[in-house]
């Protein structure tokens, strides 16, 4: 870089945008580097959040994606508790909510999603929780414990997760769905299925088909979960998991194209050859599924930040990788990989009974996605799989008798 | 503490203090270190943070649980001294170990 770099500005301090960070200087760029956060800590890792850190087995230190030390170390300007009000595009500046203006050679927006609310008469007595921040967990973890209630507004992997770090801290749970299963959305009937009968074994209570009208409350705090029916879940906490939009209006007002998130290419990079987007807020390529999607993972994080810190400091793309995810509930290690937009058909290898097992989706004798219970081996190779798009017998699939290496052979 | 020197694929040393505790990949992912990805954040859940462990270091490193040993067995380049760093804890009896990377963790 020439004397004369404006830098690299990072609208968003979370695990993207930490991570854009780190990774431009662990690629030897020079110029100055500014990252913005609304939150009031430096990047730190979520994922535990719902998991290990909720149930006290993890703590704000090692929730740290770098020491404090380093952003100063590796001359990273952080300003935190702070907000971009504007980007303008053609000054090449970015307006912060304490009047600073910042300006730019290269911008990457990272502001990643927030949880979505429910419009509905209550949702803002305390105790209905939302989680996304450590602020968020705070709230959630001083809520729960011996003789408390849980109610989880929609059965997703957030949802989920907390009510199973709920009942190890030995409060009561119930899960609200709206749909006629849990993981709808995200996981097929088989994984639902079984998901429902641990939890259940567990303790957790379940209600689907269900339509939350709204939340009671007594003193300012919410007392219990109204359904459509008529009935009132009694709780003392709600804790409302229903997806998380992205936090795509600052580019929206920039003029940068947007779907559901700021559109971007394999480079992660927008139309504004200046302008990257990473993380959840990107609307992204997809290329092993010849589609455009917006991912919500740690993986995706990753991958798109090294491909934005790549793409600034002038290294070649990084390969692409084939999306994967993990949930931690209870002793279960649930893996995914893949997404099964075409798949036609699944194959189940292993025994849910036993929670030991792996439901393959396949078009045709291609693996398309792979969800795993407990079952690293088949997480592996049915990623290694999809990647490769190679036929695979069915039969040896089902088979536990043929190993996964001897499947994927 | 422990004194571990994280050796890249192309030969550059990285020589430093761990507290006890962290793990070896801990060490190396919070001093922005190359070469360790950790994608899960050391949830044993990606099989990124892969190492090779120094042969004098192998015993006391311990060996993988099952549930390692069915990841690494699916990581590229694998090798007897194969471990995923996310699983080694750090303790004053590692004071000198020595992990080499792999080419690629992806």
């Amino acid at each position: 870089m020439g004397d004369k770099a404006l830098g690299v500005v990072i609208i968003g301090a979370g695990h993207a945008g930490g991570t854009a960070a780190a990774l431009l200087r662990q690629y030897n760029y020079e110029g100055p580097i500014t990252m913005i956060g609304d939150e009031p800590i430096a990047p730190y890792q979520r994922p535990p959040l719902s998991k290990a850190w909720l149930k006290g087995e993890a703590d704000a230190d090692s929730l740290a994606l770098k020491p404090q030390s380093f952003y100063a170390d590796v001359a990273i300007d952080m300003f935190l508790s702070t907000r971009v009000m504007k980007i303008d595009r053609v000054a090449k500046t970015v307006s912060l909510s304490d009047g600073r203006q910042i300006a730019y050679d290269f911008l990457i927006l990272a502001m990643g999603a927030r949880a979505r609310t429910l419009p509905i008469p209550g949702a803002d007595l305390a105790g209905v929780l939302c989680l996304r921040s450590a602020a968020d967990a705070e709230s959630l973890k001083s809520a729960l414990g011996p003789g408390k209630r849980l109610a989880v507004i929609g059965g997703g992997y957030i949802g989920l997760e907390a009510a199973a770090s709920a009942r190890v801290l030995g409060a009561d749970a119930i899960v609200i769905e709206r749909e006629p299963r849990i993981l709808a959305r995200v996981a097929c009937q088989v994984l639902s299925d079984f998901f429902t009968d641990y939890h259940r074994a567990r303790g957790v209570e379940f209600e689907v088909a269900a339509m939350v009208e709204g939340f009671k409350g007594k003193d300012g705090h919410v007392t219990g979960v109204r359904l459509g029916d008529g009935r009132t879940i009694a709780c003392d906490v709600a804790l409302v998991g229903v997806g998380a939009p992205p936090n795509d209006e600052l580019a929206r007002e920039a003029g940068l194209h947007c779907e559901n998130g700021v559109v971007v290419d394999d480079h992660a990079r927008t139309h504004d050859p200046a302008v990257f987007a990473i993380g959840d807020v990107a609307w992204r390529p997809m290329p092993r599924y010849e589609r455009m999607f917006r991912l919500e993972s740690v993986a995706n994080a990753l991958e798109q930040a090294r491909q934005a810190a790549s793409a600034i400091t002038g290294r070649p793309v990084p390969p692409h990788e084939v999306t994967w995810n993990w949930s931690d509930q209870y002793d279960l290690k649930y893996q995914f990989a893949g997404m099964p937009f075409d798949a036609d058909d699944i194959v189940v290898r292993g025994d849910p009974a036993a929670a030991k097992f792996a439901v393959f989706h396949l078009k045709g004798d291609v693996v398309e996605a792979v969800e795993a219970v407990n079952a690293p081996a088949e997480f592996m190779a049915g990623r290694q799989l999809i990647g490769q798009r190679r036929p695979i017998s069915r039969v040896r699939l089902a088979d536990m008798t043929v190993s996964m290496k001897e499947v994927a052979a | 503490m422990a004194k571990i020197t994280y050796i890249e694929h192309g030969g550059a040393e990285h020589v430093i203090d761990v507290k006890s505790g962290l793990s070896v990949m801990e060490g190396a992912v919070k001093n922005n270190i190359p070469g360790i990805d950790a994608d899960c954040g050391g949830a044993c859940a990606c099989a990124t943070c892969h190492v090779y462990v120094d042969d004098a270091w192998r015993e006391k490193t311990g060996k993988p649980s099952a549930m390692e040993e069915s990841m690494l067995d699916f990581a590229e380049n694998v090798e007897p001294s194969s471990r995923l760093s996310c699983q080694i804890k750090v303790t004053d009896d590692l004071d000198g170990l020595i992990v080499r990377m792999p080419e690629s963790q992806h």
